[in-house]
């Protein structure tokens, strides 16, 4: 499960920001995963309200955003959902897409501070 | 009173600076690292001591890591090819991090290896967003696990610089189907190769070695479509892409062109099933046939 690896980069990084922010704690952060990115949201949820314990994040709210895998066929320009088993090929030509668009996603979004009461 | 701060970094950004560092050190070293991945018992360290015998056969450095939960043994298996091998012991962690590449190389890895072989921890799902500084990324399954892994373990096969199908001697008792199994690689990674191996036969060793040789030579490996960003990128100094962030992995500017090859000449035809290449198509990919059962 390095969904826990993927937690503890995401406190890490947060409690980096916050410093930065000057700030004492954080009160949230908002987390994009893409559906191809290999991370399970239920996962890491789970991961992180136990590596949050006793940081700078401890009880802090996690936002997932989960991002849907798109592709761009270079024959026909169009973009299309890469679907779930993925497929990568244009549905409308037959060929290989010419990029991933999204789906491979793996970011911290934003990080909101505790303000001071 | 709410402050929030739009940051918009890969979680992993730590772990990818450190495998771009350890990828630039050991180009400077010209060593050439590899990634293998596959699920517990696919065959690893049995094709891994071949490849690193063969490789001392035919007078070449090699060193390999291997990567466990516990125990020693498949660092005794790899040690007995004569080449240097150590043991990572994981304590549970189900991937490597760069940074524990970093850390066991530093000191160990002899000067003038020519290619490192990483055997990560049996598991196809956390290794997969590991950047470990390699070069070449290989994922195996052997053919008892089912032709349909690559749908189900998309990140793995589809991050993947070259795919290593390992047990096809025992391809005929399970009733392997080789072209569903193209087909779902093909899906997942449009051009990208797939070699056929046997560790019982030794049948694909020679052509894995070869391949990573290739690379290791200087010729581009296969841009897949699902190579992390940073990676197509940064990643491939030489990659044709690289300077420019907005182009994927493909060569968009000719809309006839699938993802990027290495333009070896020496690599031999990229796919294991056939190619009906026309003019001005000789990059293109034509999907493999479905499967019958599909
Ligand atoms: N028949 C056959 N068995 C193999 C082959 N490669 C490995 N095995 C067997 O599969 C099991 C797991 O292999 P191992 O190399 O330890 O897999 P790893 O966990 O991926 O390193 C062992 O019992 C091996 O003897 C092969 O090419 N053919
Ligand atoms: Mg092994
Ligand atoms: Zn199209």
């Amino acid at each position: 499960m390095h969904e826990l690896s993927i937690a503890a980069a995401v406190v890490e990084s947060a409690t980096g920001v916050a410093r930065e922010q000057g700030a004492e704690a954080v009160a949230g952060v908002t987390v994009r995963i893409g559906e191809l990115s290999g991370v399970v949201p239920d996962a890491l949820r789970f991961s992180f309200s136990l590596v949050a314990e006793g940081t700078a994040l401890d009880g802090a709210e996690l936002v997932i955003e989960e991002v849907p895998a798109h592709a761009r066929c270079g024959g026909c320009d169009t973009r299309f959902a890469v679907g779930s088993p993925p497929d990568l090929w244009c549905p409308h030509c037959d060929i290989a897409a010419a990029e991933l668009l999204t789906g491979r996603e793996l970011e911290l979004a934003e990080v909101r501070m505790a303000g001071s009461p | 009173m709410c402050r929030s701060v739009d940051v918009r970094r890969a979680v992993l950004a730590k772990n990818d600076g450190l495998a771009a560092d350890l990828r630039a050190e050991l180009a400077e070293r010209r060593v050439t690292a590899v990634n293998l991945l596959s699920s517990p018992g696919s065959g690893k360290t049995a094709l891994l001591e071949l490849v690193l015998r063969r490789a001392r056969e035919r007078g070449l450095s090699v060193a390999a890591l291997t990567a466990d939960l516990a125990t020693e043994n498949d660092a005794r298996r790899l040690a007995r090819s004569g080449a240097p091998v150590k043991q990572v012991l994981t304590g549970g962690l189900c991937h490597l991090e760069s940074a524990q590449v970093r850390a066991l190389i530093d000191g160990w890895l002899p000067d003038g290896t020519r290619l490192l072989f990483v055997e990560n921890v049996g598991n196809l799902v956390c290794p997969a967003s590991y950047d470990l500084g390699e070069t070449l990324r290989v994922a195996l399954m052997s053919v008892t696990e089912g032709e349909d892994k690559p749908l189900k373990y998309p990140t793995a096969f589809g991050a993947a610089h070259l795919v290593v199908l390992t047990k096809t001697d025992l391809a005929d008792a399970v009733g392997f189907d080789a072209a569903a199994f193209t087909t779902a690689v093909e899906r997942v990674n449009p051009g990208v190769e797939i070699l056929h191996t046997s560790a019982r036969t030794g049948q694909g060793v020679d052509t894995l070695l070869d391949r990573v040789l290739t690379v290791a030579d200087g010729a581009v490996p296969h841009v897949p479509l699902l190579a992390a960003k940073h990676l197509r990128e940064h990643g491939h100094d030489h990659g044709p892409d690289s300077a420019d962030p907005d182009h994927g992995p493909a060569h968009s500017h000719d809309p006839d062109h699938g993802p990027a090859h290495s333009h070896d000449p020496d690599h031999g035809p990229a796919h294991s099933h056939d190619h009906d290449h026309g003019p001005g198509h000789d990059h293109g990919h034509e999907r493999a046939p479905e499967p019958s059962t599909a």
